[in-house]
């Protein structure tokens, strides 16, 4: 078996029921993730379906206003509106491989959910996908993606309705149908090999980035700011340049305040201000309170409202090889509009923490000259939250 | 009372053990004693006692519902010890959570509670092997019993090297799925039952709820059928509590008892 830790964290925390599919998924990623037709086919759907490679694009009105030259990779331009798909794409491509017929998703903003809807339809699956109560009242445009392609959604009505329950639920089901099933996380979190697998299907992200600022710019940005609720748009650009002299910044949402509830955060910063603990399979930095329950979690953007995190950002926060930085909510509003009236590109709620930090952050001169921008999806799916959030105020 | 020695003298009994799970602090924290003694006076042979998590993955949604009772009661690991340490009984107690409650109170400190308490075992569902060698060599020194799970999907391999592990019992998973009361007793429950072989006491759980069902585990093979969704659905429903979990308990100890 491989490796299953960075540093302290990641592991395999889960029921013994889901050892022996961890242990087959292991093997089957191992098989195939360098095999020449695995890659191939893994191409041809990333190029022709999912409409890579995404742009790097030179945000020149952006950059003159904060005085620093500043890239968005756009990867809000991918097929479904956010990175999502090239990790479903990845994952639904191997589960056929290894025989599979059923994937079960479970989906916060709903981004993921889609990315899953979309790439079980084109390959034939039985696509199920759960998603707490709360999102599917707060981001219903998605629900109707998911389901006009023909994916069954389970609103998850337990605990905080949230991404955390609909986690869960997957995994109840994955647990009950193990053998036809495969459970397509989505995102850097979770069991071994789901952190380390996720990773590298976004990688792409990352890899891309690497060749366009070298043609551009001829050399590495000085930093690369994205937002990071599970992170895998985070680790997916982040990656590849870890060797590399180049400042990795990861924003996580600080909600209403960095305060809590009894039983709740009122952010997700499970990065910046989590402790060591254990949740949905991984040993990772989690919001909990003294007794080790999980607390829930708060964000505007439904994608970053989580009270884990990628255990393998984790162990690069703990080495200071990632800086985890907090937008609040306000903030990343006001990079909402600022981005859609500066550059005519309306980002996602969740890129928009990644916008917001660059506008605060480029003065201090903590970016350097040449940042770049992870936009991991388009806003589009926030206008009903936007509008609901200012005709309030 | 050490598990060994209990299932050792219902062995010398030729009785299989009915091990009764219910969640602590559910649906208060003042009803867990009474309900303990009710499923002791109908029969039960050891008692499982989960000690409420947030997360609790493993589980079907009656006992996540009973997990989330017990803690808006305002169940925690402090009340939780204080509970069991004030529990007059005669029978085995095992504690069953997830592991991040061990981990934030201390693996050391965690165990020691439990013998302090008066705890015989651990189950922690969402431990398995791999990652158990610091509770379990804590448990070891401090003689705690350990005991893991398997299912009918684990490999003889894997069967082999749990077995290596688990003390006190072996928990047998019945069939695929979580927790909560099911109908049926499949040829796959039967199946994992003979693969486990071993002279360490078999226990089986997740979806039997009545004496027809434990009969069938018991011809099977079993040295002792845990029933908990059954219980935890008495106490949901508030009505007649004690009387009835006293009453199915004494059902399913009377086909535990047959011979």
């Amino acid at each position: 078996m491989s490796d299953t830790k960075y540093g302290k964290y990641g592991g395999q925390f889960v029921p013994e029921i889901l050892m022996p599919a961890l242990e087959e998924l292991e093997q089957g990623y191992e098989k195939y993730r360098n095999d020449p037709q695995f890659l191939e086919e893994l191409n041809y759907y990333l190029k022709d379906f999912a409409g890579r490679e995404t742009p790097l694009y030179h945000a020149r009105n952006l950059s003159k206003k904060y005085g620093t030259k500043i890239y968005l990779k756009r990867e809000d331009l991918v097929h479904g509106g956010a990175h999502k798909l090239n990790n479903t794409i990845g994952q639904a491509l191997l589960a056929k491989y290894m025989g599979k017929t059923r994937l079960v998703a479970e989906t916060g903003a709903g981004q993921h959910g889609t990315a899953t809807a979309m790439a079980g339809t084109n390959l034939g699956f039985e696509t199920h996908v759960y998603m707490g109560a709360k999102d599917t009242e707060r981001q219903r445009m998605n629900v109707y993606r998911m389901e006009i392609m023909g994916t069954e959604v389970h609103p998850v009505e337990s605990g905080s309705r949230t991404l955390k329950d609909a986690i869960n639920e997957a995994l109840r089901d994955w647990v009950s149908n193990v053998e036809n099933t495969h459970y397509l996380i989505g995102s850097v979190v979770g069991p071994h090999p789901y952190p380390m697998m996720v990773r590298d299907f976004q990688s792409v992200i990352g890899n891309e980035v690497k060749q366009q600022i070298m043609e551009k710019e001829g050399r590495y940005p000085d930093s690369i700011v994205a937002c990071a609720g599970g992170g895998s748009n985070a680790i997916g650009i982040f990656y590849p340049f870890i060797e590399e002299d180049v400042k990795l910044i990861a924003v996580e949402a600080g909600g209403k305040g960095m305060k809590y509830t009894k039983d709740a955060a009122l952010h997700s910063a499970s990065l910046s201000v989590g402790e060591d603990g254990v949740l949905q399979g991984a040993r990772t930095r989690i919001l909990q309170d003294e007794y080790g329950q999980i607390l829930e979690s708060s964000s505007i953007s439904a994608g970053l409202d989580y009270s884990g995190v990628g255990p393998e950002l984790a162990h690069l926060a703990d080495i200071g090889r990632l800086l985890p930085r907090v937008v609040n909510d306000d903030m990343a509003l006001e990079a909402f509009h600022e981005l859609s009236r500066v550059e005519g590109i309306i980002p996602a709620l969740e890129s928009s923490h990644a916008v917001a930090h660059v506008m605060e952050a480029a003065e201090s001169g903590e970016l350097g000259e040449l940042v770049v921008i992870n936009l991991s999806g388009r806003g589009d799916k926030d206008l009903e939250t936007v509008i609901g959030l200012e005709r309030r105020n | 009372m050490k598990l060994a020695e209990k299932f050792n003298e219902l062995k010398n009994r030729n009785e299989t053990a009915l091990l009764a799970y219910v969640c602590a602090g559910d649906p208060d924290i003042d009803s867990t004693p009474r309900i303990v003694e009710s499923l002791i006076r109908g029969g039960a042979d050891i008692i499982e006692l989960g000690l409420p998590f947030s997360d609790p993955v493993a589980d079907g949604p009656t006992i996540q519902a009973a997990s989330e009772r017990a803690l808006s009661a305002g169940m925690n690991p402090d009340r939780y010890f204080e509970l069991v340490a004030n529990l007059d009984v005669q029978v085995p107690l095992v504690c069953m959570t997830y592991y991040n409650l061990i981990y934030k109170r201390g693996i050391e400190k965690f165990v020691k509670d439990c013998v302090s308490s008066g705890i015989s075992g651990l189950i922690i569902p969402d431990l398995p092997a791999e990652e158990s060698n610091d509770l379990a060599n804590c448990c070891t020194q401090e003689g705690v019993d350990l005991i893991f799970l398997v299912a009918p999907v684990t490999t003889d391999e894997r069967i082999e090297m749990i077995l290596s592990k688990t003390s006190g019992f072996v928990y047998i998973v019945s069939r695929l799925g979580v927790t909560g009361t099911r109908s049926d007793v499949t040829a796959a429950t039967s199946d994992i039952i003979s693969r486990v072989r071993t002279d360490i006491p078999k226990a089986v759980g997740f979806g039997i709820s009545n004496a027809e069902q434990a009969a069938k585990i018991i011809d099977a093979g079993a040295d002792g059928v845990i029933v908990g969704s059954a219980f935890v659905d008495i106490i949901a429903s508030g009505d007649n509590v004690e009387k009835r979990l006293e009453d199915l308990t004494t059902e399913i100890k009377a086909v535990c008892r047959r011979d």
